[in-house]
């Protein structure tokens, strides 16, 4: 090599100068990743590390009118897991199946539940029994990324009796996802599914917390960091209630296993609703955290149908306890008075043109005014008070009346009852040359195009007994403005009281009578359209009010294929008898 | 053997003390991760082998330059020899499991023969580069040497050792440069490397093919290297495809990773991707000795040995980073200073040849955490856990140290120049 010193030193002062500048652009290169892009590195270092647990927030706390509890949380366990990527999430998921029973089906639910929202714990059980999370607890360290934690489980202490207004949770839906008003909600989250909890889900599901957390590159949790602040869960706030509890599980009671139908209780004074029940109910306790699919699909193929809300979603044919409402258009329109009696006797039917229109008692019940016509329910006064009134009229003050629209409970489940807006109904229905006047005679006594909802005839006698107003019924606390519904004086309003006092006392519901309480109201009996053994079975109706003078409680029973008015009017009885704690005097022995 | 007391070369030694010490701190610091694993001891061992190196440089400083003159073919025939065995009896470690780099005795893993190997071929190298008269001037002139880096190159490639093969090239380039190779003889040297990495697009190859065409004409090479060249990089050039294939896939991947680290964020480009973020989140001062949370929790791989210095910059900050490059300057420019001062061509050139050893580790090991150069399991010298290669880098400041003294100055102190 040439060795001269000369070259040496010119080499040695490149090779200085190489070196240098080298590590000069490497310095360099530190420099631009530290300094110059160090809140991004910061960034991808902190999510890097930190992960976001939600914590569940306690729902609202539903309570009755006394302040007895209707929905509570209790302690409950979900399990869930922390996984970069999908395939990380099934490995584990796989691994787990070894030690606690994962159906595919629950972890395929898992995966979509990832893949809305990756960065969050997975819900792998939202509701885990205690036997489970021990379980997990002792293998704990195989599961990089279990996360177990305490959740607020719903729990409704009187379940089915309440299961028909309160509703349940259940695990929010990919549907629902999918919809922009649930654009605040996550894969995974508890939401109000029916009912109150539906009603009013964005006041009682309150607000979620996070605690951050350090996890390191297995998605172990090294800590409970304090690196930033924890947000605590804000619980959703109370929910107080009309309902009476005590009535609710009374009413529950009463319908026990055999009876289905429905019943209201409303405090006509005021609106609030006191009872709302469904039969047959059930437990909504056993929705939370995901219903099983035996237990669904054993309501489901109920033939009574418990999931069907036959208080608020059965729209039935009114039967005669509509025909209250026929009188109030009569009198509204001054077609008739509580004294007059219609030219006609009731002889057992009425022959209309060609057609022979039968009362409910063939023997009939002779010359009877208004209010006799409204006690012993007799069809051929209403037949000719309809031909009076016209069906312009009766349709007309119907819709005044307000059976064409829904009663307006603040519940998401309620169904319009079906009734016509104007005869033009009839024409597009039946074609303008479809249909006769007569339709008025089954119209005035509740039958025909006239279906409501037990709610719905709840709300037009809590009107019949006061003075005429009826607010939306209402199961939030409250003082719902009440809306003026029958246009009727005072005196002409106490006459009808009256008429329904004398239904209870002399007439059809005469059984019901309650000792020292004076109990109005109209029984109802109405087709139904099903037969057994070629006879057709019937609903019963009892709608009624009590004290009679100045009514607390208004209560409106159906029973499905129940037989006669009068089995309804005996639970109604009983019901109002519960509500106002007084004895009957009569012991009752209800038939058909 | 001299017993003659002989000056020292206390800058090399004070920066060398500095840089080990630093390394093993930051040995220590990988260790303390949230969830302990065997890393947290490993700074015991370190700096045992700390001690046994610094005893290894005392005793290699007590031969003369030209005991290892005498010394380099015995060395680096057995240097081959071992490397040949190994091929049959290594055996894989950590990140490297299916390579074949260590040398184990009924199991235990004693060390890594390529790391020694790297002194003794620059000792090979430098003994026949000194004997040149004048700096060679063709191709054919270069057979020697040639062969010398050749041959064990092609036994740690096929170990395979890829980190290793660049280091050996790498200071074979830089001692040829010290030996005085002109600048074009070194370009077409490196010319069919170039014409290998610019294959995969035609024009900068095409570019680069003319270029080599004028560098030829101009430095007028005999004609037969001239058409020799010109062809290996016509080979290079168009068949480099055939070689992309013939590499492992994880070779491949690598390198597509170095070019876009996101094309496989969870895997290949993994460490890639979360070495930067240590460092970038370290900011000016860093997170704290022992407190980066991307090594505490696991993110970043290799935190004690390749990826060393990603923890330098999470927990020391851009200051932490400044210190040790600054130290790692100070070592390079006093070892060319030794380099220049050295009383012969032949330790001038073992000066030069060690010094590009390092550099190239440092470069490479430095550039890859930034994503500046392709992973290629490289260490950090007197960084990385590993205790052959502490070893080795102590052994060759005993060697520099040796050559120091004995150079120009040496007897007045190696200050006065």
């Amino acid at each position: 090599m040439s060795f001269h010193p000369n070259d040496i030193v010119k080499r040695g002062r490149v090779a200085s100068m190489i070196v240098a500048g080298v590590l000069l652009f490497l310095l360099g290169g530190f420099f631009r990743s530290q300094v110059l892009n160090h809140q991004k590195y910061d960034l991808q270092s902190k999510t890097n590390r930190l992960r976001e647990l939600p914590l569940p927030a306690p729902r609202g706390v539903i309570f009755d009118r006394n302040n007895k509890v209707i929905a509570d949380n209790v302690i409950g366990y979900s399990v869930s897991v922390l996984a970069m990527k999908e395939d990380t999430l099934r490995a584990v998921l796989q691994r787990l199946t070894g030690t606690i029973s994962l159906t595919p089906g629950q972890i395929e639910k898992s995966v979509r539940r990832f893949r809305r929202a990756p960065t969050r714990p997975t819900v792998i059980i939202p509701d885990a029994s205690f036997d489970v999370v021990s379980v997990l607890e002792e293998h704990r360290s195989q599961f990089p990324g279990l996360i177990i934690q305490s959740a607020p489980r719903r729990f409704y202490p009187d379940g089915p009796a309440v299961a028909s207004f309160v509703g349940y949770v259940g695990e929010v839906s990919e549907a629902e996802l999918a919809q922009s008003s649930f654009a605040d909600y996550k894969a995974g989250q508890q939401v109000g599914k029916q009912g109150l909890e539906k009603q009013y889900e964005s006041l009682l599901r309150g607000k979620e917390g996070f605690q951050f957390v350090e996890v390191d590159a297995r998605q172990r949790i090294v800590r409970n960091s304090g690196a930033q602040q924890d947000q605590i869960p804000e619980a959703g706030p109370d929910l107080h209630t009309n309902i009476d509890l005590d009535l609710q599980k009374f009413v529950a009671g009463i319908f026990g296993d055999s009876l289905q139908g429905g019943a209201v209780a409303i405090d006509p004074q005021t609106g609030g609703v006191l009872a709302l029940y469904s039969a047959p109910s059930f437990d909504g306790n056993r929705f939370i955290g995901g219903v099983s699919a035996q237990y669904y699909d054993s309501l489901n193929n109920d033939p009574r149908r418990p999931l069907y809300n036959k208080a608020l979603q059965g729209t039935y044919p009114p039967g005669s306890t509509w025909k209250l409402a026929t009188v109030a258009i009569g009198l509204e329109t001054g077609a008739v008075k509580m004294t007059d009696r219609m030219p006609i006797a009731c002889t057992g039917g009425l022959q209309v043109g060609s057609r022979y229109f039968r009362c409910w008692k063939k023997e009939g019940h002779g010359y009877l005014d208004l209010k006799g016509a409204i006690a012993k329910s007799c069809d051929v006064y209403f037949y000719q008070l309809g031909m009076r009134l016209g069906i312009a009229r009766l349709v007309a003050g119907g819709v005044a009346i307000g059976f064409d629209k829904k009663a307006g409970i603040d519940l998401p489940e309620e169904l319009k009852p079906r009734f016509p807006k104007s005869t033009e109904y009839f024409d597009i229905k039946y074609g303008k040359k479809g249909w006769t006047s007569s339709l008025v005679l089954s119209m005035a006594i509740g039958q025909g195009d006239n279906s409501q909802t037990i709610l719905n005839m709840a709300k037009f006698y809590s009107a019949l007994g006061t003075d005429g107003k009826a607010a939306k019924p209402q199961i939030k606390k409250g003082t719902p403005e009440r809306v003026q519904v029958v246009q009727l004086p005072a005196d002409q309003m106490e006459q009808i009281r009256q008429a329904l006092v004398g239904v209870v006392n002399v007439g059809t519901a005469a059984a019901s009578a309650i000792k020292g309480v004076q109990l109005a109201g109209k029984t109802g009996t109405a087709q139904s359209g099903k037969f057994v053994n070629g006879k057709e079975l019937n609903h019963g109706w009892f709608v009624g009010f009590a004290p009679a003078d100045k009514p607390s409680i208004v209560v409106a029973v159906m029973i499905e294929f129940g037989g006669h008015g009068t089995r309804a009017a005996a639970i109604a009885s009983k019901i109002i008898q519960a509500y106002l704690h007084v004895v009957p005097i009569v012991d009752l022995s209800v038939d058909g | 053997m001299p017993t003659r007391r002989f000056p020292i070369d206390w800058p090399l030694v004070a920066v060398a003390l500095l840089l080990s010490l630093y390394g093993i701190s930051i040995v220590y610091s990988a260790g303390q991760t949230d969830i302990l694993t065997g890393v947290a001891k490993l700074w015991r061992a370190q700096l045992i082998w700390f001690c046994l190196s610094i005893a290894a440089a005392y005793g290699v400083s007590r031969f003369s330059v030209r005991m290892l003159d005498w010394l380099t073919w015995p060395v680096y025939g057995a240097t081959i020899a071992m490397l040949l065995l190994l091929l049959f009896i290594g055996k894989g470690a950590g990140t490297a499991a299916s390579s074949k780099s260590w040398l184990a005795i009924g199991g235990f893993r004693i060390g890594q023969p390529s790391e020694l190997a790297k002194i003794t071929v620059v000792l090979a190298m430098a003994k026949v580069l000194s004997t040149f008269k004048e700096p060679p001037r063709s191709l054919l002139e270069l057979w020697k040497p040639a062969l010398v880096v050749g041959i064990p190159w092609a036994l740690i490639m096929k170990q395979p050792d890829l980190g290793s093969g660049i280091v050996f090239i790498g200071f074979a380039f830089a001692m040829l440069f010290w030996a005085g190779v002109s600048w074009p003889l070194l370009v077409l040297v490196a010319s069919p490397v170039v014409s290998l990495i610019l294959a995969y697009n035609t024009f900068y190859w095409g570019a680069w093919f003319l270029l080599l065409i004028a560098l030829v004409l101009w430095y007028k090479p005999y004609m037969y290297e001239g058409i020799f060249l010109v062809v290996i990089n016509v080979i290079f050039g168009v068949f480099s495809p055939m070689l992309w294939e013939k590499l492992a896939p994880y070779q491949q991947k690598r390198l597509l990773v170095f070019l876009n680290p996101n094309i496989d964020p969870r895997l290949s480009g993994y460490h890639v991707i979360q070495s930067q973020i240590a460092i970038g989140s370290g900011g000016w001062f860093g997170k704290g000795y022992t407190m980066g949370t991307q090594k505490r929790l696991a993110f970043l791989p290799a935190q004690h040995t390749d990826f060393i210095f990603a923890v330098v910059g999470e927990e020391l900050g851009f200051l932490g980073v400044t210190l040790a490059i600054t130290l790692f300057a100070l070592l390079f420019l006093r070892v060319i200073k030794v380099a220049e001062r050295a009383n012969d061509s032949f330790s001038s050139l073992v000066a030069f040849g060690l010094l590009a050893s390092w550099f190239v580790h440092v470069v490479e090991n430095m550039g890859m955490t930034l994503n500046l150069m392709p992973i290629t399991g490289i260490p950090l010298p007197f960084f990385s856990y590993g205790g052959s290669f502490m070893l080795a880098s102590w052994i060759a400041i005993g060697i520099l140290l040796r050559i120091s003294a004995e150079g120009r100055g040496g007897r007045n102190g190696p200050f006065a120049v």
